[in-house]
């Protein structure tokens, strides 16, 4: 899981903070990274050749395009659909509670706004599996939704094992990586700019619009990204909620790992990787000033 | 007021939603009953258990010494990396960062499966070393991104003015610099260990078959149901978060240091 994306998003920022010049400028500072960037080309860089490598080469070391081409294989073209489909919605979905939860959390001027940020951080402190079982319990055929369901007499319903039940996962499990960067691109929003627009007689709905919302794009699109990646890439949810009936993508390659295909799984990532760098682009098209990709 | 009674209970909504499955937990914790899905009546029957189960015991010692040298080596590596990253200039600190971001926004099977095909490769046994390297790798980032915003915050005069009398560079960082950015550093290394005691898809792929963490091994009991020892000790390990969470804030509320701004 990924926090800090979401605990640092990147500010509006005032005039003054620009001008500021930040550099520590401790001399001879440069070897300091290279522990870092040793461990990087190591274990960021090199896996990531690796992995284009096996994704390109059959079992005996032969150039192919076969393992990224059975992404078009029916099965898996369909597991890929719907990964995108429930991804989207479950990305929608949570952009939606979001937003106006940031909005009242900004306005609710809690004194400590870390709080805020610790309790909705805090659910993620139990094991992120344990979590999604329990969810089990909630959604089952005897589980907490219909057993209150009988109590008031209504018809019982059928989520667990539907692609329902996958979308309520993946929206649970990644709300808080939506909620956490708007909220902290709300409550750095300079008051002041807000006051200008309503004294020159803007209405709610016109300070909403034209300000409110501009400013807070870098959040929602920081947003969007940390939910929509993993929403797409998951199988653990997929496997706890959906039962075995409903395969997504992320099944699709922990499966042809587990049975030892490991070409073609490499091949199916790097069409996943695809999208996460479509993602990434779209990212840092709002990082203007190269301080880490509209996260920071 | 009917405006501030919705917001009021739109937040109650989504803290239910956040906190059900929770309960939930925390409710099978004490449930005598084996099966998930029965009330069998109040118990603290798990809680003595746990502590005689020796393979949750081990997964848990092996998670918490990942998480431990995992957050702690990350730590030093990303808060000297930050400190370079900081005095370098635009160009190859922009690269820096892009690089430093790719494992935060790439996804969690991809960077396993990408270590894991490095470790075959180069005919490495997956264990526990290369759990330990993974979560490094994974971990540094968030070191980075939270010693930086600290760095930036710094008065760069007091380090030269420490230099200028005469203290040597590595006194001047331990005396000047590391005290004005250690909530940063501190703040990197708890983040470090949660994102380590959390992650599951990254270990799933680096571990091998000798190891196992609490996350992996909950996922192999997850088809023929999960030991309620495990509630037990994922509600402990909660209420302990918990409780140092409330701690942490008590004190920080307390001496709240005003907002430095440039």
């Amino acid at each position: 899981m990924k926090i800090i994306n979401v605990l640092n998003t990147k500010a509006p920022k005032s005039n003054l903070q620009k001008n500021g010049t930040h550099n520590l400028g401790i001399r001879n500072s440069k070897w300091l990274s290279f522990p870092y960037i040793l461990w990087m080309a190591g274990f960021i860089i090199i896996p990531l050749i690796v992995i284009v490598y096996y994704g390109m080469t059959t079992n005996d070391k032969r150039i192919t395009i076969d393992n990224i081409a059975s992404i078009l294989n029916p099965i898996n073209l369909r597991a890929l659909r719907l990964a995108l489909e429930l991804s989207l919605i479950s990305t929608i979905i949570c952009l939606v509670l979001a937003y106006p939860l940031a909005i009242i959390l900004r306005k609710s001027k809690m004194k400590n706004n870390s709080f805020i940020v610790m309790i909705i951080i805090l659910p993620m402190w139990m094991n992120f599996l344990l979590r999604t079982i329990a969810w089990q319990n909630i959604l089952e055929r005897t589980g907490v939704i219909n057993v209150f369901l009988k109590l008031l007499n209504l018809p019982s319903l059928n989520i667990i094992n539907t692609p329902g039940a996958i979308v309520l996962g993946m929206v649970y499990n990644f709300l808080p990586f939506m909620v956490l960067p708007i909220y902290n691109v709300l409550i750095k929003i300079d008051k002041d700019v807000i006051n200008a627009a309503r004294d020159l007689g803007a209405n709610g709905m016109q300070t909403f619009m034209k300000i409110i919302l501009p400013l807070s794009l870098p959040g929602v699109i920081s947003g969007i990204t940390m939910v929509f990646v993993p929403s797409l890439t998951t199988f653990v949810i997929s496997n706890i909620l959906g039962g075995s009936k409903i395969v997504l993508i992320g099944n699709v390659i922990e499966q042809q790992f587990r049975v030892g295909n490991w070409h073609t799984g490499s091949g199916l990532s790097l069409v996943l990787m695809i999208f996460i760098l479509i993602s990434m682009a779209i990212l840092s098209k709002y990082d203007k000033e190269g301080e880490g990709s509209g996260l920071w | 007021m009917v405006k501030r009674f919705f917001e009021r209970f739109y937040i109650g909504l989504i803290l239910v939603f956040l906190y059900a499955p929770i309960i939930i937990l925390i409710v099978l914790s004490f449930n005598s009953s084996k099966s998930r899905s029965k009330w069998g009546g109040f118990t603290l029957h798990w809680y003595k258990e746990l502590f005689k189960n020796q393979s949750i015991m081990n997964a848990l010692y092996t998670t918490l010494i990942i998480a431990f040298l995992s957050a702690l080596i990350a730590t030093i590596i990303g808060t000297a990396a930050a400190i370079a990253i900081n005095s370098m200039k635009k160009t190859p600190r922009t690269i820096m960062i892009a690089i430093t971001n790719i494992p935060m926004l790439n996804a969690d099977i991809v960077t396993g499966i990408s270590l894991m095909l490095l470790f075959v490769a180069l005919r490495y046994t997956l264990g526990f070393t290369s759990v330990l390297i993974s979560h490094i790798t994974f971990n540094i980032p968030y070191v980075i991104l939270s010693v930086m915003p600290k760095l930036k915050q710094l008065n760069p005069h007091t380090y030269e003015a420490a230099l200028d009398l005469g203290a040597s560079p590595v006194y001047a960082f331990f005396r000047v610099i590391l005290p004005d950015i250690f909530p940063g550093v501190f703040t990197g290394f708890f983040l470090a260990f949660t994102m380590s005691l959390d992650d599951f898809v990254i270990t799933h792929f680096t571990k091998g078959p000798s190891i196992n963490t609490l996350s992996t091994k909950i996922y192999t009991e997850v088809r023929k149901g999960i030991k309620p020892e495990i509630y037990a000790l994922s509600t402990l390990m909660f209420i302990t978060v918990l409780l140092l969470l409330i701690i942490i804030n008590r004190r920080s509320a307390d001496k709240k240091e005003p907002v430095r701004r440039l």
